[in-house]
């Protein structure tokens, strides 16, 4: 109880070198917010590229349902397929309608007859890909094959880059962090000097003269990742809208109050360790 | 209760602060401690409270050897030895209350209890009235009872008082030593550094007397009716 009212009296009374920890806290965990959003954003994003069809083979207008067949079973005995649809001449047109409800010139111009039949092949791992590709190529049937190689390896060498990136920035922000704790909760005890001399002459162990500031800098901490978290989510649902209509299609938003309570629950949890930690390097540097 | 035995503390330069001091202190005794300006009265406090350790010689509290004590051990022998320091160490920007509360307070003490206990003690030195009142708002007398206050409350069995009537005028003096005598009647035992030989001579309490580091009259009860008698 002595220790929290220690602590409290401690934080009180300068109020600047409170602001100044909390700020550098803040900005931290600002860092860590928007990494953990992006990086939980983009897996989504890949994922999402991941379990789409990821390589679309046209058949010829002769190409028969039986060789169609055929290939659907071939690809299904290489082990490498997930999922394999067909899509008719009549699912085609279905689909082009639908995408083009609100246009009825196009609407009028297209028959079944002019959309290819196609077959639509999702794999277990996209290095399996170009094998599927390849093989469908060299069917007499196809007369394309497109597929979404590049973009899914695109977005994971993006996430890869960007892991690095905010880990990076992260374990610098970090260490800027307890640093700023450090010389904080240093200026304290090099203030508190004289009182701390007393209570160790009237008895005080040194962990009853540390805790406070222990508790001090933990307390920067949980402060400062929780405004991080709080405008950090403002920003993110405030710019949802804007988004959601950028990755049309893509199933990110709403972002679920679980995730969220997550997110601030561990930011809590790291920052009260790093505020804690640059506290009681200073209490072993200067008590 | 305490016991120096052959102890010499010298300083950095080779400045000897105390020399070949022997004298024991037994449970319930009342001492005066005098001596001019640095004659090493306050080194002995400091010794028995360990913030110093003997270059030579032990000093004895109790069971403990201070040069034996382990750093651990440091916290504990120190609340069992209440301090009315010459400089008095009140927290300025604590409450006399909480001045008092704050021994208690590190002995994780009932807060209900420390509170009452603290209170109790302030009443017992008259400062009943001036629970809420911060030190700059006190008199000399009224600040040397705080002082005193917090050396007491946890009730310690030695308690050393290192010039508590120094800057006091003569009426306060007479008053804080009445209450450490009254404290010393109830089993405490107190050490008291002073140069105030009117004190001294006027209340029948041993003797020693320190010159230059060195331990010049150790002079008891007795000796000071034989003396008067002679």
């Amino acid at each position: 109880m002595s220790f929290i009212k220690t602590t409290t009296q401690n934080i009180r009374r300068s109020p600047y070198q409170t602001i100044a920890a909390i700020v550098i806290m803040t900005l931290t965990f600002l860092v860590v917010s928007f990494f953990i959003f992006l990086l939980a954003g983009s897996s989504r994003i890949v994922s999402y590229f991941e379990s789409k069809p990821q390589v679309t083979a046209f058949f010829k207008n002769e190409a028969k349902q039986e060789d169609i067949n055929d290939l659907q079973n071939k690809l299904k005995e290489t082990g490498k397929v997930s999922n394999v649809k067909f899509v008719s001449k009549q699912d085609a047109l279905a689909i082009y309608k639908e995408q083009n409800k609100n246009d009825p010139l196009l609407l009028d111009l297209v028959t079944a007859d002019i959309l290819p039949a196609s077959l639509e092949i999702s794999t277990y791992k996209i290095e399996d890909l170009s094998a599927i590709s390849e093989t469908l190529k060299s069917s007499p049937i196809v007369s394309e094959v497109i597929f979404q190689k590049d973009v899914v390896s695109t977005l994971t060498s993006w996430t890869s880059a960007l892991r690095k990136i905010g880990m990076a920035a992260i374990l610098i922000l970090s260490l800027v962090s307890i640093f700023m704790i450090v010389t904080i909760i240093g200026i304290k005890i090099s203030h508190r000097k004289e009182d701390i001399h007393i209570m160790r002459l009237i008895g005080a162990t040194s962990w009853y003269v540390r805790w406070p500031f222990i508790l001090e800098g933990m307390f920067y901490g949980a402060v400062g990742a929780f405004s991080a978290w709080v405008l950090s989510t403002v920003a993110l649902v405030g710019a949802s809208p804007f988004l959601s209509d950028f990755l049309k299609g893509i199933p990110i938003f709403p972002i679920s109050p679980i995730f969220l309570l997550i997110v601030l629950l561990t930011e809590l949890i790291m920052a009260a360790f790093l505020g804690g930690l640059g506290a009681y390097l200073a209490v072993l540097r200067y008590l | 209760m305490i016991k120096f035995q052959n102890v010499s503390k010298k300083f950095g330069l080779g400045t000897h602060a105390l020399d070949d001091i022997n004298f024991s202190v037994d449970k319930n005794e009342f001492v005066f401690l005098v001596g001019p300006t640095g004659s090493g009265k306050t080194t002995i406090f400091r010794l028995i409270t360990r913030e110093y350790l003997p270059t030579q010689g032990s000093v004895l509290v109790g069971e403990w050897d201070i040069s034996r004590l382990p750093k651990e051990k440091v916290p504990t022998l120190r609340k069992r030895i209440g301090v009315v320091f010459q400089d008095l160490k009140i927290l300025q920007d604590k409450t006399v209350l909480e001045n008092v509360l704050l021994p208690l307070e590190i002995d994780r003490k009932d807060l209900i209890a420390a509170k009452k206990r603290a209170e109790e003690v302030l009443g017992e030195v008259g400062l009943s009235e001036h629970t809420n009142k911060f030190p700059t708002q006190l008199s000399g007398g009224e600040l040397q009872r705080v002082a005193i206050a917090r050396a007491l409350v946890l009730s310690p069995e030695i308690i050393l008082a290192d010039e508590p009537t120094g800057n006091l005028d003569p009426a306060t003096s007479w008053e804080i030593v009445k209450k450490l005598i009254e404290i010393n009647e109830k089993g405490t035992t107190i050490i008291m550094a002073t140069h105030n030989f009117d004190i001294v001579k006027n209340v029948d309490k041993r003797v020693i007397a320190l010159d230059k580091g060195k331990l010049v009259r150790d002079e008891r009860k007795k000796d000071k009716e034989a003396k008067k008698q002679s």
